[in-house]
Parts: structure tokens; sequence; C-alpha cells
């Protein structure tokens, strides 16, 4: 079968005064119908913008797709139109904010807000779109949803509001659903409401969800696939299993190192990744995480490693000694 | 946690009550109970982690205990002496054994100052040192938090978030405290620059002899720090046990919800885990609901729940609860 999504070297670039922050670097993988894939990675390695290149929201000046393909279902996003753009956004793929907030429009009513994209893309009535927003909201778990069609952003909790924002990502029957850090601003008993929710949902509507977040525990209840981002490039990129049970690259290991876990003896120290991820401004020639891996050798910084598949597994590593590590039984 | 320890701190039915917000020139809102009859105490060198979600008042009750806020009532004991009975000018002086780190490094270091004087201000207020003894406490510190003593003239936008941090510790360890409180200081952070910061705050407390109020959100995070773990709900401490105790063996409701809710970064364990879900949100601490203040999505609720309010008491063995259900 073929993919649903398929990302060829995509690659962003943000030109500032100051010099070309190279945001994405030749970012390339696919996605199935029906697969979570979780995009982990720390503040400012690329994981929201390269989402937003593919929906083709990147502001122009200064950010700018310098290269790249991404096909969804056959057609490739980046040669289209604004107009043809729009058709695509919202009904085949549509994206779930952080921040509820500041992603819902505090003058107009919830309703109305799910309704837009109804009228907009699906030919409806007001009164159809009406009853289907209805629906929506009744379908992520607002209690009275019919009666609170009416009611504001402000009236609704931090948690109901990310439900309607998820009703309304949900309204045109996507075949992607981009959730960008969808639960980082809320509670954990909150969030562990949305997670149930987002899997029922997944389970009955059958699209494929991108799931961005920094969160490894999050993604591990969730994801089929995960692609770990550093510096604007995937780093390393597998089924779940593969990632979190045979982690090959430095980054990641590092990175569920620094995770405190439920099972360690009082005392453990924490192992913590030395030193601060690199200036986009002034990425390194070799690889980007080179100036804080300990595994380190002369050929890593001279050279960037690319993404190579590991034999007979869906797992592919960017490291140019990821052999070796593995033999050394890091963790 | 041994026997033998000397409580530091006592907190016995603290309350902070803000006026209400809404129509308050008529006094028609109601007081919003930030934090509502708290008790805990705090040992020497330990380490009390206080978790809770938004708005559940642990910020407050961090805040409340530096003084920082007046309480409403309650007393708040420091090396057994009551703070609220305390003049200003002997309140100032216990304040140098108090200090506290705060959550949002960005907002909490001014953009106008240099590093030096940031980290000399508590020094300027409550020492009379002269500036080369000074300069020289100020470098002392910058290399005790892993940064270079040669940072002195540089401004806060310099830095990175976990190095601004770091400069927030420094500042609060100027004067030698006793008790540091926490607040948040690592949930504006990145990943792996969280675990640098808090294998600093533990190295210190060892080196120094601290004692650390941890307030998190982060479960994970806490258990790993603390010794003793309170968790907090609606301005109530509804639980609060040893660390292992509250993980293993929890008892409240609310506390089991909230442990089996923290996000587990292991696909098997994730899997296999048992989770309960809580319906519904937070009530509005303005109008909390009568009884227990957990009765609103509470999963085992009883008609009592309704009517009374639990007591907040010693079940076990250093494990107290405040929950009509746990015998």
């Amino acid at each position: 079968m073929k993919h649903l999504l398929e990302v060829k070297n995509l690659e962003t670039r943000f030109y500032m005064q100051d010099g070309v922050v190279k945001a994405v670097n030749n970012v390339s993988y696919t996605m199935d119908r029906g697969e979570i894939l979780g995009v982990v990675g720390e503040s400012g390695c690329g994981k929201s913008v390269h989402a937003l290149s593919m929906m083709q929201l990147i502001p122009y000046p200064p950010g700018k797709i310098t290269n790249g393909e991404v096909w969804l279902d056959g057609q490739d996003l980046l040669t289209l139109s604004e107009e043809e753009m729009q058709k695509v956004r919202g009904r085949e793929i549509a994206m779930i904010f952080q921040d509820p907030m500041t992603s819902l429009n505090p003058v107009y009513t919830v309703g109305f807000q799910i309704m837009e994209a109804l009228l907009l893309h699906n030919n409806m009535s007001r009164r159809e779109a009406r009853d289907r927003a209805g629906e929506l909201l009744e379908l992520v778990g607002i209690p009275g949803a019919k009666d609170r069609l009416d009611d504001y952003p402000h009236q609704f909790s931090g948690g109901m509001r990310q439900r309607a924002m998820i009703a309304m990502g949900l309204s045109c029957e996507p075949k992607l659903l981009i959730a960008d850090e969808p639960t980082t601003a809320l509670d954990v008993t909150i969030q562990a409401q949305i997670i149930d929710l987002v899997k029922k949902l997944q389970d009955e509507l059958g699209m494929a969800i991108m799931w961005i977040t920094h969160d490894l525990g999050v993604v591990a209840e969730l994801a089929h696939t995960i692609n770990v981002m550093y510096a604007g490039s995937i780093v390393e990129t597998g089924k779940i299993h593969n990632i979190y049970k045979d982690t090959k690259h430095p980054y990641t290991i590092g990175l569920l190192g620094s995770l405190p876990r439920l099972d360690d003896a009082p005392g453990t120290e924490l192992v913590s990744i030395p030193g601060l991820p690199p200036d986009l401004l002034a990425l390194p020639e070799g690889c980007p995480f080179a100036a804080r891996c300990v595994y380190r050798i002369d050929k890593c910084l001279a050279e960037k490693p690319p993404l190579v598949e590991i034999n007979g597994k869906d797992h592919a590593v960017a490291c140019w000694r990821w052999e070796e590590i593995a033999g050394m039984g890091s963790r | 946690m041994k026997a033998d320890m000397k409580k530091l701190v006592e907190v016995r039915n603290l309350k902070k009550y803000f006026p209400g917000s809404e129509s308050s020139f008529f006094h028609t809102g109601n007081d919003v109970k930030a934090v509502d009859d708290v008790s805990f105490d705090i040992y020497e060198q330990e380490t009390l982690g206080l978790v809770g979600e938004t708005g559940c008042g642990k910020t407050t009750v961090g805040r409340t205990m530096l003084h920082l806020y007046r309480p409403t009532a309650g007393s708040i004991l420091f090396n057994g002496v009551d703070l609220i009975t305390l003049g200003e000018k002997e309140l100032r002086h216990q304040r140098r054994k108090m200090q506290m780190i705060f959550q949002d490094p960005y907002a909490s270091l001014n953009p106008r100052m240099t590093v030096g004087s940031i980290i000399g201000s508590p020094l300027d207020v409550h020492t009379k040192q002269d500036r080369k003894t000074k300069q020289d406490r100020v470098q002392e510190l910058l290399e005790m938090v892993g940064l270079n003593p040669d940072f002195v003239n540089r401004y806060p936008h310099e830095f990175s978030g976990g190095q601004r941090q770091r400069i927030g510790i420094a500042r609060a360890l100027a004067l030698n405290p006793e008790f540091v409180v926490c607040d948040e200081p690592i949930s504006s952070l990145d990943v792996s620059i969280q675990a640098q910061v808090v294998n600093l705050l533990e190295d210190l407390q060892k080196k120094l002899g601290l004692t650390y109020l941890f307030i998190a959100h982060d479960l994970s995070m806490v258990r790993h720090i603390s010794d003793r773990i309170a968790v907090m709900y609606l301005g109530k401490v509804v639980e609060l046990a040893d660390r292992d105790e509250i993980f293993l063996n929890s008892l409240h409701p609310y506390t089991q919800a909230l442990m089996s809710a923290v996000p587990v970064p292991d696909p098997d364990l994730a899997d296999k885990k048992h989770r309960i879900i809580l319906e519904g949100d937070i009530p509005n601490p303005a109008d909390p609901p009568v009884g227990c203040n957990f009765n609103t999505r509470c999963p085992i609720a009883v008609d009592k729940c309704f009517k009374e309010e639990p007591v907040y008491r010693e079940t076990a063995d250093k494990h107290w609860i405040a929950c009509h259900l746990v015998k």
C-alpha cells in the first residue's frame, strides 16, 4: 500500500538579520494510514516548524521552504497554490495547537468556530453544520454538548477548550491530524483524559495522527512510531519498542536517561546531557549533537552522519558509531 | 527519614484567603480559599515534595511560608520561632535563613542588572561586606552552581534558561540559608537541562546541608528528589507520606489517580498500567463543594463525602490522609 504521507528532504530556512536559521534540515520520513507518529525533541529542534512547513504556514519572509517534497495521498503539497492549499488545510490535514486559549477566538462562540470549517469545506447548510457541531462536541466528551454551542471560549475550562479544538480538528474528517504539544498546557489528570480521548477517537475514526511533543512519556502511551529530532534533523526513527528498548542514538539515550524512572533506587543520579543545543544560526559542520556527545570522535565533527536503516528492523539512526555504542551497554 | 531528625519548619492550620475578585467593591464575591487549613512539618536536611495541579494552592503555601504573603490564619514555626508574631526587623533577620528559587528564570532576574549585582543583592541587603569580600563571594557562588566565575559582568539575556536558573540558585544561596523553597524550578526548562539542574540541587543539598520544599507538578521528578511527599488538592493537603509509601501504597483516591496519570517513558509499562481517568475539572476554589472537596471527581465517593469534611489525620505511621473511606 502506498504511504499516506511521504516527506522527502524537507528543508526550511529563516532569513534573519544576523544570518540564516537552519530550522529544518533534510527531513525525510513516511506515515501510513491510521498510524500515530510521535515527533519528539526539545524546544527549537524544528519539530513544530517542520509541521508548519508541511501545511505551508511558514510566514514568508523571513521563513522559506528551500527544498523538499511533501506527498499527501499522491499530491505534492509544496507545489500547490495558496487557494489549493486552503482546501487541504482543515479537510485533509487538520492541526491542533498547544495553547487552546490563544488558538480559539475569544469573540466568537465555540459552536460558530466549529461550524466555520464545516461551512467552508462541506457545503452544509447552517442548520446541518450546527447539528454536526453539536455531535462533534458530544464526540469529544463535553457534557451537555448541544447546550454549550453558544458558549464563548472563556466559559470553557482548559481541558474543555482543548476538547473543542479537537472537535474543530476532526470536523471535516481529515486524513491526518497534527497535534502540536496539545497537552503541554494541561494538568496531568486532564492530560490523561485527552490522551484517552484521542486514542478512542483514533480507534473509531481511523485517521493518522502526528503528535508533536517534548514529553517522551506521553508518546510512549500513544504512538506506534517515533521520530526523534535534534537541531532540525531526525536523529533516530523507528517503531516505538525499538526507540525505547533498543535505543541507538546517544541523544535519545541521554534524553531517556535524564527522565527519572519510577523504578530508580533512591539517590540515583540522573544521567544529564552536558551543554546546550547548538545555535541554529551557526550549525556545526558535522553531527549537530557532536558537541554534547560523550562518544564523539573526529569524524563526528567533520561530517554529518546520514540516517541509516538498521537491517531488518523498522529503525534508523543518524550516528557514525551506533554499532559500537550499542555494544557498550550504555544504560 | 530517621526518627531522631529535628523539625525545622512546622506549619499549623495555615490559611490564606484572597478576597474575591468579582464585585469585591460590594464584598459579595466569595474569598478564594487558596490555602485552607494546611498542617505539616519539614525536618532538617530533608526534601519535602509538594505536588498538585494548577490552582491547588501549592505555590501559595510556599510563598506564605516565607511570609511573602501574610497568612489569614495559622502559624509557621521556623526553628521554633513563630514567624507571624515577629516584627518587621526580626522577620528580616529570619528571612536570611529562608530563600526561594522561582519558576520562571526569565521573569525572576532583572534584565538590567549584571549577574554579579543580582547574586550580590542579598548580600547588600543583609550584610555590610566590603566590595572585595562581596566580589569573592559572588564568584565562589557562581563556581558552586557550575557557571564560569568570569561571567559576573554579563547580563541575564546572555544566558540560556538552564544557566539563568543556576543564577537564581546562586542568588538564593548567597546568604547561606537553611531552608529553600524551590517553586517549580525546572518546569520551564527542556528535558535534558532539567536533569542538570536537579542534579545540581541535590549536590548542593548534600554539600551545604540544605532543607528543601520542592514544589512541582511533575510527579516523576518529585519522586526522584523528595524524601517525603505532600499532595494538595483545592487548597488542602489530602495525603502526606514517605516517598515510597506515596508511590507504592497511596490511599487517597486523588493521589491514586494522579499517580496513574503520570506518563511513563516505557511502552511496556504504559500498556500494563491501570489508569484511573478522573472525570471533570477542578472546582473553582472560590466556590468549593460541600463536604470533601474532591467529591465532584471522586470515583468512590459515598453519601458521607457530600456532607462532612474528612479530617486530616495520621492513619499509619507517618502517613497522613484526609478521606472518609480510608480506615
